[in-house]
């Protein structure tokens, strides 16, 4: 991470970002898409944080996306009309069901963490589709939608103004990148490399791992719920799909198309996945397909991801 | 009771398509290290193929063939997609087969369609064989017969042949066995191979009961996940016992608390992950 380019790449992505409602007209987009891309982008990063930077492969991650998503839509909806609030309540909820799925998970490594991740997942999917009375079931959760903040001396109006929200995500977005760097670069993020690059050897130094994977997994699951919570506010909805396997899968292949081993990979591959999702199934059925055919070749041909491979040619 | 009967016998059911999908995964998990995302893909090809030659063969010569063919088909995807992976990172071969999970599902829906297709079993299989116990009909019991002497055949082959004492001694040690002269390439094609006949099978049996649509391999899916954990990774007995084990129990809550009887099956793989993480059989030392 440290190497002489990280500069001007970090200009050129913010401000890319701070300028992206504008220009997303011309190339065919909307400022809705370029929220969307930002939220997404966040829950990418947030699964690389374990993924990329611990070597830890949760295939289950949607599931705190969801938690987040249906906390902050429950809260609007049947406790307080406060954005900030439902936010707050969504993580927290991801936060919790983290912190007790963790815990029972963490001594398990690889493809078998991956499948009692994928396992878990599915839990709240359930729970959110049965559960109709709370829940709405199938249908999902409307009737209500995000609100604006009160600041106290002016009011921002989120909800009618989409540019705004833009920029209110990016704030959130912003600050939690920066959080996420901040602790990359402390000691704590350090041994999650060692333990990354060499667990046994990382052990063998008197680092206690499990301990050190939780909390990893722990700083995860609260990002994810972060941007599940900002997606429902997006959507002014949310249902079980916010919940589902299928999501995990696709917060994994956006942090590998986009490079899971740079930081920045992640959001380039969210940009990447949530441009070709919208374009595509606006254009045919079998979208499905498509995404299923980009997993494949990402897989065969782009195993380091874009960003891998600029690295690498800087590298040589 | 009648009630009580007719859900475990009803779960008994289920769980024994979970174990037999579930046996399929856990064997090409236990050797080549891969999770099959796509198993559930293979399930639905088997169940839709079967409805495609039906015509042609009739009932018992579809599910005779169809499996087969679904084999055929995996080896093929082994051959090409899959072996590149091997020696890789996990998470390549798990998001490749999460990518044709995709393509089957959206491909099976293109092929024959979104809505369900009449899957015709014989008629004098599907009529109740005494009128106490309603539920019993002929195919369920022939199901449970059919899937009870494919994991029969499974386990003896496993055993008793040379490509099953390979296997198991691969899934042990793959250098040694390499080092020892035994094609590993071709011993995980055929082993893959297995395992998606194992889907095959449950597709074109679980076709007659559940009924077909694109979706059914999906559905039957993360249950085996669960039921593998369940069971003990490693052990394919256990991954037998955390089928049925599932099923019957999600059967029995659907009579207590029927919006329950998925969340059941995670109730207790979080149960067996905190008091046996190994899980119920699984080895000693094998947790990671």
């Amino acid at each position: 991470m440290n190497n002489s380019l990280k500069q001007p790449a970090n200009i050129v992505v913010w401000v890319v970002l701070l300028t992206m409602p504008y220009w997303m007209g011309f190339v065919g987009g909307y400022t809705e898409l370029a929220t969307r891309i930002l939220v997404m982008a966040l829950g990418a990063m947030a699964l690389n944080f374990l993924l990329g930077f611990t070597g830890v492969l949760s295939f289950g991650h949607a599931a705190f996306f969801g938690l987040g998503a249906y906390g902050a839509a429950m809260t609007i909806k049947y406790i307080a009309p406060s954005s900030m609030l439902a936010l707050f309540i969504g993580v927290l909820v991801g936060a919790i069901a983290g912190a007790l799925i963790g815990a029972l998970i963490v001594k398990r490594r690889g493809v078998y963490f991956a499948m009692t991740t994928i396992a878990f997942g599915q839990v709240f999917y359930f729970i959110a589709f049965r559960w109709n009375t709370v829940t709405g079931g199938d249908d999902g959760l409307n009737g209500w939608h995000r609100e604006p903040i009160n600041l106290g001396f002016t009011q921002l109006d989120i909800y009618h103004n989409p540019m705004l929200f833009y920029y209110f995500v990016l704030v959130i977005f912003a600050v939690s990148v920066g959080i996420m760097a901040l602790l990359l670069n402390s000691p704590f993020g350090r041994t999650l490399l060692a333990i990354r690059e060499n667990e046994r050897r990382a052990r063998f130094l008197g680092i206690e791992i499990e301990r050190h994977i939780w909390m990893s997994f722990m700083v995860s699951c609260v990002f994810m719920a972060l941007a599940g919570g900002l997606y429902a506010l997006l959507n002014n909805f949310t249902d079980p799909r916010a919940l589902r396997f299928d999501l995990s899968g696709n917060f994994v292949i956006m942090a590998v198309m986009g490079g899971m081993r740079s930081f920045w990979g992640p959001l380039v591959g969210a940009a990447i996945f949530v441009a070709l999702q919208d374009v595509v199934s606006s254009h045919t059925e079998n979208w499905m397909s498509v995404i299923g055919v980009v997993f494949v070749l990402v897989v065969l041909f782009f195993p380091r991801g874009i960003l891998g491979l600029t690295r690498k040619a800087n590298n040589s | 009771m009648q009630l009580i009967l007719f859900d475990v016998f009803n779960g008994l059911i289920t769980g024994a398509f979970y174990a037999l999908m579930a046996l399929g995964l856990s064997l090409i998990l236990n050797l080549s290290g891969v999770i099959n995302f796509a198993h559930g893909g293979f399930l639905a090809l088997g169940a839709y193929l079967s409805y495609t030659i039906m015509p042609y063969t009739g009932f018992f010569g579809a599910l005779l063939v169809a499996p087969v063919l679904t084999a055929m088909f995996g080896l093929v995807i082994e051959r090409f997609l899959i072996r590149p992976l091997y020696g890789r990172d996990p998470l390549y071969s798990l998001l490749l087969t999460f990518g044709l999970a995709y393509i089957f599902e959206d491909g099976s829906r293109y092929i024959w369609g979104a809505q369900s297709v009449p899957y015709q079993v014989p008629a004098y299989l599907s009529s109740p064989l005494s009128t106490e116990f309603f539920f019993l009909t002929g195919y369920r019991v022939f199901m449970v017969v059919l899937v009870a002497l494919a994991v029969g055949a499974l386990f003896y082959v496993l055993t008793y042949t040379r490509l099953g004492m390979r296997i198991r001694a691969g899934t042990r040690d793959l250098e040694t066995v390499s080092t020892l002269g035994v094609n590993v390439r071709i011993l995980r094609n055929l082993n893959f191979g297995l395992g998606i006949y194992m889907a095959g099978l449950a597709g074109a049996l679980a076709a007659g009961l559940l009924g077909l649509q694109p979706t059914i391999g999906t559905s039957l899916l993360m249950p085996s996940f669960v039921a593998i954990i369940v069971g003990g990774l490693g052990s394919l007995p256990g991954t037998l016992l955390g089928g049925l084990l599932i099923g019957v129990a999600s059967g029995l809550t659907t009579v207590i608390l029927p919006s329950a009887s998925e969340a059941i099956m995670y109730v207790m793989m979080g149960l067996v992950l905190l008091i046996r993480p190994r899980g119920l059989m699984g080895e000693e030392g094998r947790v990671h």
